[in-house]
């Protein structure tokens, strides 16, 4: 990205580098022009990271211990919280390690939300990171299944019977994805192994989303193209490096207290009671970052639809970029839309919450129509919006906060700079 | 600063939702609520409590409780009842386990040993089920983290026996209990005064075997309590004076440029 | 601006050492359960110790038994045996070592079945020394499972134990 090239001073690494130029890389990712506005919201990415990064360490050392086997699986997990030096220290990393990463992806993305993160020119990358949200649900699904208790067996019997919903073919799907009739040691056995390949294929996403992401550089919250490097940018070693070192250790605070202090308040207390697939709990309720979906799913009274409504909901997310027709990334500048994006973060957490409770009276009426505005926000606020809404004044760099920029000449200027660059 | 106002703010809003999940949907009665020493931060086990509450397992629950992923050696181990080795060495003695095959081909018994399992009190479930009039008496290994409401709800249920209201019509084996999800639970009221003799003189009373039993119970379902309380401790001063040495780094790093962080 | 720019970016400030320091620390610390979780763990090691029955061995007999995974040779020797085995020169042996030191009760010799060599299992009444031989590589062993021939090393390791009556040995 940066206009000189690269040549490392040492004969060795000036060798090394010649043949496999992993120096030039390390140093593109700590002089990468980073915008110098960057707010604490901006530093999820890092946290994000760090969270996968535990998730496969702590994994892979609960898969020394753990052993996958419907008759043992509840026990080793015993074995491994009791006997296993340190192993109820790891586990119960692993375990809210899940939910701590949930709620670092949902500020993430709702951070991208805000600032318009995901307009042109960072389509793919925005695509990218929904595709790893998928993947972290179905992995963090599966996970929840492995130490096999109550909770494990009767939501893996739920969610997969989603799929039987399918017209026609929909209980061949089931038995396929389950290898018998019901979910049992087969099931399990797969899941565990999936569970294991999934956060390499996350991590694999993650290296693009990364890359996608420093072909057009970072958005702002102003949201304005700005050149780069120049007055508005850092660089990214040490400046945001020691940033998102802070936020990260606040995190870490919250998610030490979990740990240490309250490391089965998120956890559901039936998965302590192990599988037994003659008693059905009498509350299934999916771990709280997948409530929402839930809640969208059992709004619907029809099986199929209630599916697709549920899928959909995820993928209107996935054409977001095309769904927002305004020119202008920062909500910072659009006064209406800003009302509407509270409006939706609203809800969502009112799907979540009613996805914890019974799908009965009041709270399935409340579900419905939070459903219904999930979905009007996505397709009939934000297309509409885009053409109508008067944005105020945008500045025209970070440093100089001149105003009287309109959202056509900063489109004009953004322009301009790539023709520069190309 | 306005922006880390704002986070704490989220966290909180997000958290605060969290735990009202958690209370939304209460039972009928309010728990009892009881001080349990290992509940705060940095809370411990009473030994001597501990070591009570095993004596009422023993003589009391575990003819139909098993408590399966324990073994006897976790008597004698730092956190728990801290019984000597040579204690539960006795204590495992009394127990006749399976054993083999010996070079016969053939099983035989034998007195436990420390790194035996806990005797279970039936063979399997369907036997339990059997013994206890179609009720299946669940394993107490975690029982404390497998209720909502904890060892307070454990404890509630062990004093919620009362008379049930009037109206209400009670199958035979079926027994009145305020705290019990439904109030109705087919064990007998199992604690009586007096019913159990402490060796150290403690009075056992109802309420003091109930508390006793139930802190044993929260130890079998978290042996390293202890320790996590005192590493947490220790992590987050660590965790917060690194914050602190990070939060200065940081606006010396940021003053070369002359930009709010 | 132009002023602040001028200062070295890279100028390491106290404050920044002992951040790093304080850092590096701390993922020391993070390193030592992920290390320390690969050890025997507390079911494992009360397992550590085994108790035999030996009253059912003649002498002559030897057995084996499983301790901590490996073979043990619980091996009651005959006069002739033991004899052999102390009359030996222990300038001609390749690891030197008395046999009233490997066997304290003379009678007994308890030791790990494993050659040094390279982890097999010797065979027992084998081997030109009439006791023990290993087929992997050809170590032979004498009465008192001191190597005598071969590549192996050293004697076959004596595990610590005890008696705990004339019946029962405890192994570890």
């Amino acid at each position: 990205m940066s206009d000189h090239e690269y040549i490392p001073k040492s004969k060795v690494g000036k060798w090394f580098n010649d043949r496999l130029p992993l120096l030039t890389l390390a140093n593109h990712l700590t002089d990468y022009p980073t915008p110098k506005n960057l707010n604490y919201w901006w530093t999820f990415g890092g946290i994000l990271t760090f969270c996968l990064i535990t998730q496969i360490i702590t994994g892979i050392v609960l898969g020394m211990h753990y052993v996958a086997h419907a008759d043992l699986a509840f026990q080793s997990v015993e074995h491994i919280m009791r006997d296993v030096n340190y192993g109820w220290l790891i586990r119960y990393v692993h375990a809210n390690g899940a939910s701590m990463f949930f709620l670092a992806v949902y500020i993430h993305i709702f951070r991208s939300l805000y600032y318009g993160s995901y307009k042109s020119p960072r389509e793919v990358i925005w695509i990218i990171g929904m595709l790893i949200y998928f993947l972290m649900m179905a992995t963090a699904f599966m996970g929840y299944v492995l130490p096999w208790g109550q909770m494990s067996f009767w939501g893996a019997t739920v969610i997969t019977n989603l799929f039987s919903a399918i017209p026609l073919v929909g209980e061949s799907i089931t038995n396929w994805l389950w290898g018998g009739y019901s979910v049992d040691n087969p099931t399990l056995t797969r899941f565990f192994s999936l569970h294991y390949l999934f956060p390499f294929l996350i991590l694999g996403l993650v290296v693009l989303h990364i890359w996608a992401l420093h072909v057009p550089g970072n958005n702002n919250p102003i949201g304005i193209d700005i050149k780069k490097p120049s007055k508005d940018t850092v660089p990214f070693h040490p400046y945001i490096v020691i940033k998102d070192a802070f936020a990260l250790l606040i995190f870490l605070l919250i998610f030490a207290f979990f740990v240490f202090f309250s490391p089965n308040i998120l956890g559901h207390a039936d998965n302590y009671i192990e599988a037994n697939p003659l008693v059905t709990p009498a509350h299934i309720v999916p771990e709280w970052y997948l409530l929402p979906f839930y809640a969208i799913l059992r709004s619907v009274p029809d099986k199929l639809l209630g599916v697709i409504a549920m899928f959909a909901a995820i993928f209107v997310l996935v054409i977001l970029p095309w769904l927002d027709t305004s020119k202008v990334r920062s909500t910072v500048f659009r006064p209406i839309y800003k009302q509407f994006y509270w409006f939706l973060v609203a809800d969502v957490l009112i799907l979540g919450y009613v996805g914890a409770m019974p799908a009965e009276g009041i709270y399935l009426l409340i579900a419905r129509v939070a459903t219904a505005y999930y979905f009007a926000h996505f397709l009939l606020i934000l297309p509409f919006l885009g053409f109508k809404e008067k944005t105020t004044p945008l500045p025209l760099s970070i440093t100089e906060p001149v105003l009287g920029g309109s959202p056509d000449m900063a489109m004009a200027r953004d322009n301009s700079n790539y023709k520069e660059k190309l | 600063m306005r922006n880390s106002l704002k986070l704490a703010f989220f966290f909180i809003l997000v958290s605060s939702l969290f735990f009202s999940k958690v209370h939304a949907a209460g039972e009928q009665h309010d728990l009892l609520e009881v001080d349990w020493s290992f509940k705060s931060f940095f809370g411990k086990f009473d030994r001597a409590s501990l070591q009570r509450g095993y004596q009422v397992y023993t003589e009391v629950c575990a003819s139909c409780h098993s408590l399966k992923h324990l073994s006897y050696r976790n008597l004698a181990e730092k956190g728990g009842p801290e019984f000597t080795e040579l204690e539960a060495k006795a204590i495992a003695s009394n127990f006749e386990v399976t054993d083999g095959p010996n070079s016969d081909g053939e099983m035989f018994e034998r007195p436990a040993k420390l790194s035996d399992k806990f005797v279970m009190p039936y063979a399997n479930v369907q036997e339990a089920i059997a013994a206890n009039g179609g009720a299946y008496p669940p394993d107490m290994s975690v029982l404390v983290k497998a209720r909502k409401g904890g060892a307070n709800y454990i404890y509630s249920v062990l004093m919620g026996y009362e008379e049930p209201p009037e109206g209400m019509e009670l199958d035979d084996g079926v027994y009145y209990n305020k705290y019990m999800y439904g109030n109705k639970i087919k064990m007998s009221s199992p604690l009586d005064e007096d019913i159990v003799e402490y060796s150290d003189g403690t009075k056992a009373t109802v309420d003091q075997m109930a508390k006793d039993v139930t802190t044993f119970l929260q130890w079998t379902a978290e042996p390293h309590l202890e320790t996590r309380h005192k590493l947490g401790f220790r992590v987050i001063i660590y965790l917060s004076v690194l914050t602190i040495l990070v939060y200065f780094s940081m606006k010396k790093i940021w003053s070369r440029i002359e930009t709010e962080v | 601006m132009s002023d602040s720019e001028e200062k070295k970016p890279n100028r390491r400030d106290f404050i920044v050492t002992a951040t790093t320091a304080a850092g590096a620390v701390g993922v020391g610390a993070v390193v030592w359960p992920l290390v320390d979780q690969m050890n025997p763990d507390a079911s494992v090691k009360a397992l550590a110790s085994t108790e035999v029955d030996i009253s059912a061995v003649e002498p002559g007999q030897s057995i084996t038994v499983l301790w901590r995974g490996k073979p043990v040779f619980i091996k009651r020797r005959t006069k002739e045996e033991i004899d052999s085995a102390r009359a030996v020169d222990l300038s001609e042996l390749k690891h030197p070592e008395k046999d009233e030191d490997r066997a304290k009760n003379p009678e007994w010799l308890v030791m790990l079945g494993v050659c040094t060599h390279l982890g097999c299992v010797p065979l027992t009444d084998k081997g030109d020394y009439g006791a023990w031989f290993c087929p992997c590589h050809g170590s032979h062993y004498d009465t008192s499972g001191r190597i005598r021939k071969g590549p192996a090393p050293t004697n076959m390791e004596v595990p610590k134990y005890e008696f705990v009556n004339s019946n029962t040995i405890k192994i570890g």
